[in-house]
């Protein structure tokens, strides 16, 4: 009989990610309902000294998988690890944050054990027992309710910045286990981070964000600096994108990232459908615009119809004003 | 160099999306492309062979709309397509991956590709699902492919960078924007294609049957979300509106 | 009747939408305010081969049919009225003579390198004093030994300047009437041969219009296409199908605003709801689809009759006549559909109404066809 809710826990350089506490939160209610232990599991190398932190969000165990073949990540050590420890201990759920690493590491651990995974899920739930999960389908166009009702252990990843994160004070009880990581097929020959001082777009909690109306790259400087009084990161449309102005990993939309910050401030955006797509769970979105009819409005809490040129930075100065 | 695409028919990005009389995401009448990601794969398929000269397999799982897309494949220059119906009503993920792999474990294959993810469902997982089966390794989101000596070196995008990884062949490739620049269909490709052979496979075909391949996620139900209503238009001259703006973000959203 | 697209034209339908919505739209009205084209999207029109639809492999072309070509030339223009006309007068007024009547050596030399995009084409045939009257041309050719020494001066040259292969028109025997027309294939940087003035129109303004000057311009005699004084009726047979491609220029024009004019009709609200829920506005948009849709039919019909190498002049004429008439009447609509924005050109469709008065003009006026459709029918 499957027991236990497991959360994988994401780090990089030793620093948990936001994700992973989220989770947690979540996990802690689903694993108090069902009367079940919530598990971290933690896989890398020299990450042990994490594992006391995991309760404070709720981790009744932490499961340590530490090996140096887990220095970097990949696909196959992974995976191998975390499927080989599901497969001793039987989870009924094992959750992830669906970033670039979570869905990569889902899909393998999810075949690996022959059960079911829900990707990108905005919601989770308990329905007579049964973990159910909400997902947008269609690029949020439309969401599908689903569970995993037989295969153990039911798996999803959850969009980051959709759980709040919830503080319980456990002191988790950390287990050190055998990583068996098997033959890894994957060697990796670079890592090339971009050093930007700006969160990443998908963990954000307030994005500033540019598209057509930008009118080209030099002006994307006046929502840097506007993103830098907020600590936001900057986004764009696709209409940016496809103009040059800014690379691909800027893009938020249908076929760029999907983000669900607190503020979501589109520039010169018009708000075509696609990129609405990728924004929409924002809890609060402003447009900044100079075409009153343009789409944006509808889906936006608050506009201003004005030049953007203009605006933008006028709303720095006052930001810096409330936030000084 | 035999490639083999996985590849999907979807809706169209500005596809309205209704639920129909039965709970069901409505087809009817939608207009269907190639999942642009795909376009990406087939694209980065068709470099290949023309770098080393081999063979490119287009293969679906879909029901007979689904030889649009792999026409528009074959267009582009693909050899061949296989279209596997698999006559059920409900399929995952694990469904349509287990059917590609044993599609796929009856051709010859160096290289396998897929896009990352579909823009329907999104779920990402096909592809690396297809790749354990096949035990094989996957490489996600690649952005810049380098294939030679049986080895290929993957660019591909992590959070905040990227990262390159070499690995040796047979392995999958998911295809992220910015592999490349996916071509349109020639005229003359247009006409080619219907020469190409296109094969048809049912589950029984492929000696599968479908409690083997049954879904283990189930949907519950179909939603559209709550329309966001329109909110409020800051009026005034710009440096009014900035400051109340900033000031109803503050007092009344509360969100800075 | 079967009123289906084969699924090569499907796809062809599809990729050229694809193309056009992507590589085309954003530039078109850039393109319209500088007048002039952006010869990048000829380059990728080659390599897809929209540049010699309905000629057969052996010449470079893609081998499809008519009905393909005229879908191509609807898509093109459904965003960019010029891009329409261009690959049309390349294809329909230049290429196509050159294929029906060219000797082997003249296709090799000439419809390959037009088919397969290498060479832009056009065709010299209107003059100051020869506009629908095509009988009253003053240029002449006159042969000496190996030789044909063209003068005169041709005006509204569409293509004119970029195209590097014209088909000219001129008159070998004067005594003859319109029996001694001739055709004949000009290159570009023929000595003799320059260029007058650009026209600068109301619409189609990416398109080229320029006067070709030919002042003792000699070409080699094996450049005549076909005999001496076989030019009018090659005229004639080639506006036939040329306006098989301007109805299918108008038709996409059409198509563009009346989707322009839905999508605003819906999204642009008065009086606290979307323009679309007052029934005038319905009734106005319910017509523009019905005549397009009208003129859809004369248009593939005609494209249908010359694949099926049937007698297609009248239906032709009345695709051009209905088509371009629809074009001007939609295009016109749908700028009354924005209202203010329509008459700015913030948006497409105000473009979009004075690329399809020409449609009217030219390849032989709205009066022309009439008179071509009534000699027809009082046969």
């Amino acid at each position: 009989m499957a027991k236990g809710i497991w959360v994988y826990v994401e780090q990089r350089d030793g620093k948990v990610k936001k994700v992973t506490y989220e989770l947690l939160s979540g996990g802690r209610k689903i694993a108090d309902a069902l009367g079940e232990e919530l598990c971290a599991v933690l896989p890398g190398k020299g990450v042990a000294g994490l594992a006391a932190e995991l309760g404070e969000y709720g981790a009744d165990k932490v499961f340590v998988l530490e090996s140096d073949s887990l220095e970097n990540y990949t696909t196959d050590g992974y995976a191998n690890a975390v499927a080989d420890l599901a497969k001793q201990n039987d989870p009924t759920a094992i959750l992830m944050g669906c970033t670039v690493t979570g869905r990569d590491l889902a899909a393998q651990v999810a075949q690996k054990l022959g059960t079911g995974l829900m990707t990108d899920c905005t919601e989770m739930a308990l329905e007579n027992g049964q973990l159910v999960f909400t997902r947008p389908i269609y690029a949020g166009k439309a969401f599908v309710k689903a569970s995993c009702p037989e295969a153990r252990p039911a798996m999803a990843t959850i969009r980051p910045n959709i759980i709040a994160i919830e503080k319980a004070a456990k002191s988790a009880e950390v287990v050190s286990a055998a990583a068996n990581t098997g033959d890894i097929r994957q060697a990796v020959k670079d890592i090339a981070l971009q050093i930007s001082s700006r969160p990443e777009l998908t963990e954000a909690d307030i994005i500033v964000s540019g598209g057509r109306g930008m009118k080209g790259p030099e002006n994307f400087a006046i929502l840097e600096e506007l993103a830098d009084v907020l600590g936001a990161a900057v986004g764009a449309s696709r209409a940016a994108v496809d103009a040059g102005w800014v690379t691909h990993s800027f893009q938020v939309g249908q076929t760029g990232k999907t983000v669900s910050p607190v503020v979501y401030i589109a520039c010169g955006i018009s708000g075509a459908i696609q990129h609405l797509a990728g924004m929409s769970t924002s809890k609060c979105i402003v447009a900044v615009n100079k075409d009153p009819e343009a789409n944006i409005f509808k889906v936006a809490d608050y506009g201003i119809v004005g030049d953007l040129f203009e605006v933008v930075p006028l709303l720095k100065e006052e930001f810096k004003k409330i936030l000084a | 160099m035999k490639i083999v695409v996985c590849m999907k028919q979807t809706f169209d990005t500005e596809a309205k999306i209704a639920v129909d009389a039965n709970g069901k995401i409505n087809k009817q009448g939608v207009s269907l492309i190639m999942n642009p990601y795909d376009e990406f794969a087939v694209e980065e398929a068709l470099k290949i062979k023309e770098k080393s000269s081999g063979e490119v397999t287009v293969v679906t799982v879909a029901g007979p709309e689904g030889q649009d897309a792999l026409r528009q494949a074959l267009a582009m220059g693909a050899d061949k397509a296989v279209l596997v119906d698999p006559g059920m009503d409900e399929i995952d993920e694990f469904t349509t991956a287990s059917i590609l792999a044993k599609a796929i474990s009856e051709m010859e294959y160096d290289v396998l590709l897929g896009g990352f993810r579909a823009i329907d469902d999104g779920s990402a997982q096909v592809a690396g699902r297809v790749a354990e089966i096949l035990g094989i390794p996957v490489v996600n989101v690649v952005t810049k492919l380098e294939i030679a000596d049986g080895k290929a070196v993957a660019t591909s995008e992590i959070e905040g960078g990227s990262q390159t990884v070499e690995v040796a062949l047979p392995a999958m490739f998911t295809a992220q924007k910015g592999l490349n620049e996916p071509r349109y269909p020639s005229m003359k490709g247009i006409m080619q294609a219907k020469k190409k052979p296109m094969e048809k496979k049912a589950l029984g075909d492929l000696g599968l049957d479908a409690g083997q391949v049954a879904p283990k996620v189930k949907a519950i139900s179909y939603f559209l979300p709550s329309a966001r209503a329109a909110g409020k238009i800051i009026p005034g001259e710009p440096a009014d509106a900035a400051r109340d703006l900033v000031k109803a973000l503050r007092e009344e959203a509360k969100v800075v | 009747m079967i009123f289906k697209l084969s699924e090569e034209q499907e796809l062809l339908k599809k990729t050229v939408r694809d193309f056009a919505e992507s590589e085309i739209a954003p530039k078109a009205a850039e393109m319209d305010e500088k007048e002039e084209y952006d010869m990048t999207l000829w380059s990728k029109m080659a390599e897809m081969g929209l540049t010699g639809i309905p000629y057969p492999d052996d010449y470079d072309g893609a081998g499809m049919d008519n009905l393909s070509y005229a879908i191509a030339v609807e898509e093109l223009s459904r965003v960019c009225g010029s891009s329409g006309v261009f690959v049309s007068a390349h294809t329909s007024l230049c290429a196509w003579p050159i294929y029906a009547f060219g000797t082997e050596d003249q296709k090799q030399k000439f419809l390959k390198p037009l088919s397969n995009g290498d060479k832009l084409g056009a065709m010299g045939l209107t003059e100051p004093a020869a506009g629908s009257d095509a009988s009253s041309l003053k240029t002449t050719a006159v042969k000496e030994g190996n030789e044909y020494v063209l003068n005169g001066t041709k005006i509204f040259i569409t293509n004119g300047y970029h195209a590097e292969i014209y088909v000219i028109f001129a008159c070998t025997d004067r005594s003859k009437g319109t029996r001694g027309i001739s055709a004949f294939i000009v290159e570009k940087g023929t000595p003799g041969f320059t260029f007058g003035k650009k026209e600068h129109k109301l619409g189609i303004r990416a398109s080229s219009t320029y006067e070709l000057v030919f002042e003792n311009c000699r070409i080699p005699a094996e450049n005549l296409l076909g005999d001496e004084g076989q030019g009018f009726k090659m005229v004639m047979m080639t506006l036939d199908g040329g306006r098989i491609g301007i109805a299918a220029q108008a038709l996409g024009i059409a198509q563009g605003a009346y989707e322009q004019a839905v999508n605003y009709s819906k999204i642009r609200e008065q009086f606290g709801k979307p323009i679309s829920a007052n029934q005038g506005l319905q009734w106005m948009l319910a017509d523009m689809a019905t005549q397009i849709e009208a003129a859809r039919l004369l248009v593939y019909k005609a494209a249908y009759l010359k694949d099926n190498k049937q007698p297609f002049s009248k239906e032709a004429a009345m695709a051009k006549l209905f088509a371009s008439e629809t074009a001007m009447a939609v295009t016109t609509k749908a700028v009354q559909v924005f209202g203010g924005y329509g008459y700015t050109r913030e948006y497409p469709v105000e473009r979009m109404m004075r690329d399809a008065k020409i449609t009217e003009i030219y390849e032989g006026t709205s009066e022309v066809q009439r008179i071509v459709i009534a000699a027809n029918i009082l046969k």
